[in-house]
């Protein structure tokens, strides 16, 4: 039995290694054409704890974690019986035939360190697992082999005798998985994709979107998932002209970054949600004075301290309107690995044209996902830059109406940016027409933003389901599940969450039901779009995990089969 | 902007402190962009709100970059805008309830980065905007209209606080004594780190200090302002304790701390003198 789709799980405290190495087995088959998305989810305990994490390797882009698995490796008896129920029929169990006494028709005992220790590197443990896995499904060694050298010998000090005591290792699994008579199926073999890829996770695909729009300042505060923003920034941005720090609160952050965004840099800060609170009253400032920055919020969940390792999608409302007052931000939420670099381009884009804070919404599910996207072309890549004032003197530099080139200091044009609500060159006004003026002008500066692209399918269908963010993937899938089963639904879906495209707007308003799948309790999103007069409905969920594509089928089938039965009976 | 903008409404009460720290800004700011060529635009006002952040609003003549921010957070302001253009000469102005109370938490670390920008504090012991509550350098027992039965806390002693701190330039000064003031402005500028100076700046309308400050031979009132000993070092830590420990008000530069290396400079010989890497070449390192 051949199959497209492979899902392996590791689990159980000591797993950390070998969750190293499942990053390798990730990425290994991505360099030969499969494509891999991997999910983890940590305790806040920095070691050990009920740790998991998860590769899908498929023929195909991969849209989401992967239900049921096919492979389950633990590392102690506690995730056995946690995990075991996730295993499909037919799946196999992965343990240390040493450490463990599992009973059971499916699963394997391998003696993991006792094979990595005659190979003379008693730290190939992973290797042996590695091996075993690619022998289950029939993943050539040579692809493995090829991994490790490259990950490996450039390392002096190991190179010579690491290489071959880890190859060794590999075909110890190797051979202990085929001797065992366990067969899942072999995976398809994989197509060469004909353009370059990379392989990174969510965080990583922002820093890139961030140094591909010209980010010249980044200052931020260490919170989860968000840190590894920071720890990359400080580490890659460096040069004339650049700057990253850690600051002391998130408060320095975006109010360093409104100094900077005034000074004429492209600023950018990363954080999570307490941070996001904290920064509340200077994303305001930003708005009221109008200064480009952009502040990347990786969702956790929960209010307060909430869950710091866990996902949600529960900012949005507060990304929108973080602050007191009138203000909308415009509010950019990627779906994807990719849409993570992309989604960073166009924040910048947006920043810089409309001349203001921008919110990028990503969620811990992406931060830690690694997958294999396309390499972007940074040639065609379109990055703007504000629009600079160039005249005398005695510029009115927020005269109403349209966006307005932006003065730097050290040009001509010198005015107050002012957080307090002013006249043309920036003077504190109490007038209630400049307030109206003003305002308006804040808000009309939005319709700049109003063109953004987004998706839409079976668009004469009367229900449409439509995710946003992370929830994209398993919704996508589930979606063609629906299709496959003959469900009469559309879908629609875009990053560009405020403002809302007009024309896509229309589009959802003809439907009969919107039902929106996200990753909260209050139905975050679809309270926008019916605030918008979409006729939408949530689908929640606040687990701290994200969507398996089996309970959206259900739920989304169930809601259908109700429509349909209040229909058959009116 | 007053003479050009009669939309703009704020105006200080006759007698406040802040004219005369207005005059000695100015005056400093002009002799500044002589001395140095650096020319008007290249010089930033950021601005605290307060009574005392009008300033920025205020001042006549050239006019600088202005930026009237949030209640307390002028330094990281200044942080961001001094660090992503080194080139620009940054002043900070601010009142002692914005810096001192709900902008207290940024001083520390601007302190330890050394920042250099240049901070006058205009302290009337009150606050001024929101009429009259007590502030962190009110005195203990004032009665002001959050304390109606005398404030239950010490007042904190800035000086001393910025020492503690390792502020590297500190000065002390009186709004009224507008020559002394417009030189330790300039001085603070010129100072290549983070430099306080910290202004008497009386509120009349709701704590008019200036008969305590200067005293009234009449009515046998000594005054609080001392100047300091003609034999005090600045660069001596132990001098500049001892004069921050004495009661009154010390006028004149307390400390400065000589070679101490400037946030600018840190980051130029860390950062800045590295070969980043081009966008692309980042990316490329992630190819599969
Ligand atoms: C976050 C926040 N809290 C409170 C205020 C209200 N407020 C405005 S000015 C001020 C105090 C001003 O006192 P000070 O800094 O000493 O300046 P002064 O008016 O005396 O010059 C306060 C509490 C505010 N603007 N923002
Ligand atoms: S209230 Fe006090 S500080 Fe404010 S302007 Fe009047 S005198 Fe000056």
């Amino acid at each position: 039995m051949n199959k497209s789709d492979f899902v392996v799980r590791f689990a159980g405290e000591g797993g950390q290694g070998f969750m190293t190495a499942a990053i390798g087995l990730a990425a290994a088959n991505t360099q030969s054409g499969y494509h891999a998305q991997t999910f983890a989810t940590f305790p806040s305990q920095i070691t050990g704890g009920p740790t998991w994490m998860q590769v899908r390797i498929s023929t195909d882009t991969v849209l989401s974690r992967g239900d049921e698995l096919d492979v389950l490796v633990v590392f102690n008896e506690e995730a056995y019986s946690i995990h075991k129920d996730e295993v499909r029929n037919g799946g196999v169990i992965i343990y240390d035939s040493d450490g463990m006494d599992l009973e059971g028709g499916e699963s394997l005992g391998i003696p993991f360190d006792k094979l990595a220790k005659s190979t003379g590197n008693s730290r190939s443990a992973n290797m042996v697992v590695m091996g075993a896995l690619a022998g289950l499904i029939g993943i050539p060694q040579s692809i493995l082999e090829e991994f490790v050298k490259r990950r490996w010998s450039n390392t002096a000090r190991y190179g010579e005798t690491i290489v071959p005591t880890n190859i060794h290792a590999l075909t110890l699994g190797r051979e202990a998985a085929s001797s065992s008579g366990f067969e899942i199926g072999e995976l398809n073999p994989p197509q060469k994709p004909n353009y370059e890829q990379i392989f990174v996770d969510g965080n990583q695909a922002i820093c890139l979107g961030a140094v591909a729009s010209g980010v010249q300042f980044y200052c931020g505060y260490p919170i989860s998932p968000a840190t590894t923003i920071l720890i990359w920034m400080e580490k890659n941005l460096v040069g004339k002209g650049k700057f990253a720090y850690q600051v002391s609160s998130e408060i320095e952050a975006i109010t360093s970054l409104i100094g900077a965004g005034y000074a004429g840099t492209k600023a950018m800060s990363a954080t999570a949600g307490p941070g996001f609170s904290l920064m509340s009253e200077g994303l305001g400032m930003a708005w009221m004075a109008e200064i480009p920055l952009v502040i990347v919020n990786v969702q956790r969940g929960g209010p307060a301290t909430g869950l710091p390792t866990k996902t949600e999608q529960s900012d949005l409302l507060n990304a929108i309107n973080p602050a007191h007052g009138d203000v909308s931000l415009p509010v950019i939420a990627p779906g994807t690995v990719e849409e993570c670099f992309y989604g960073t381009v166009q924040a910048f884009n947006w920043a810089e044209t409309y001349q203001g804070p921008v919110v990028l919404l990503s969620e811990h599910s992406l931060s830690e996902k690694q997958q294999n996207i396309p390499k972007p072309n940074l040639e065609t890549l379109e990055v703007q830059n504000r629009i600079l004032y160039e005249g005398k003197n005695g510029y009115q530099r927020y005269e109403p109406g349209e966006i307005s080139p932006m003065p730097i200091p050290g040009g001509p044009g010198s005015y107050v940016a002012n957080a307090s609500e002013h006249d043309g060159i920036g003077d504190t006004t109490h007038l209630s027409e400049r307030h109206i003026q003003m305002t308006n002008r804040r808000f009309r500066k939005l319709e700049s933003l109003m063109d953004s692209p987004y998706e839409h399918d079976k668009i004469d269908a009367d229900v449409a389901i439509m995710p946003w963010g992370g929830s994209k993937g398993p919704a996508k899938e589930a979606y063609e599940k629906l299709l496959i089963d003959g469900k009469d639904i559309g879908w629609f879906y875009t990053m560009f969450l405020n403002p809302i495209n007009p024309t896509l707007l229309e589009e959802l308003r003809n439907k009969k039901l919107v039902l929106v799948p996200e990753l909260n309790y209050l139905g975050q999103f679809a309270s926008v779009l019916r605030s918008q007069g979409v006729n939408a409905e949530p689908i929640t969920q606040y687990t701290g995990l994200p969507f398996k594509v089996k309970d959206l089928v259900q739920r989304i089938s169930s809601r259908l089969a109700e429509l349909e039965n209040r229909r058959s009976a009116s | 902007m007053t003479d050009k903008n009669p939309e703009y409404d704020f105006k200080w009460c006759p007698g406040c402190g802040d004219f005369g720290v207005r005059r000695a800004l100015e005056q400093a700011l002009q002799k500044y962009i002589i001395d140095t060529e650096i020319p008007i635009e290249n010089n930033v006002i950021v601005a605290g709100i307060g009574c005392s952040g009008n300033m920025v609003h205020l001042l006549e003549g050239q006019q600088p970059f202005g930026i009237h921010g949030l209640h307390g957070r002028t330094l990281p302001i200044a942080m961001g805008i001094k660090s992503s253009r080194p080139d620009l000469n940054v002043t900070v102005v601010a009142g002692d309830g914005d810096f001192l109370s709900i902008g207290m938490e940024h001083i520390a670390p601007q302190a330890q980065r050394n920042l250099d920008v240049c901070v006058i504090v205009m302290d009337n012991a009150v606050y001024g905007l929101t009429k009259g509550q007590s502030s962190p350098t009110s005195h203990e027992g004032m009665i002001t209209s959050s304390t109606p039965y005398g404030k239950m806390e010490d007042a904190v002693n800035p000086l001393k606080l910025y020492l503690t701190l390792g502020v590297s330039h500190v000065a002390s000064a009186l709004s009224s004594k507008i020559k002394d003031l417009s030189q330790m402005i300039y001085d603070a500028m010129k100072y290549p780190g983070f430099a306080i100076v910290h202004v008497q700046s009386p509120c009349t309308e709701y704590n008019n200090t200036y008969e305590q400050l200067k005293g009234n031979v009449k009515k046998g009132i000594q005054p609080m302002a001392w100047s300091l000993p003609e034999d005090h070092n600045p660069e001596s830590v132990s001098d500049a304790q001892n004069i921050v420990d004495r009661d009154g008000i010390p006028l004149g530069l307390i400390y400065q701390a000589k070679d101490r290396t400037s946030f600018s400079k840190r980051v130029e010989e860390t950062t800045s003198s590295m070969n980043g890497k081009s966008a692309e070449d980042i990316i490329t390192l992630y190819s599969v």
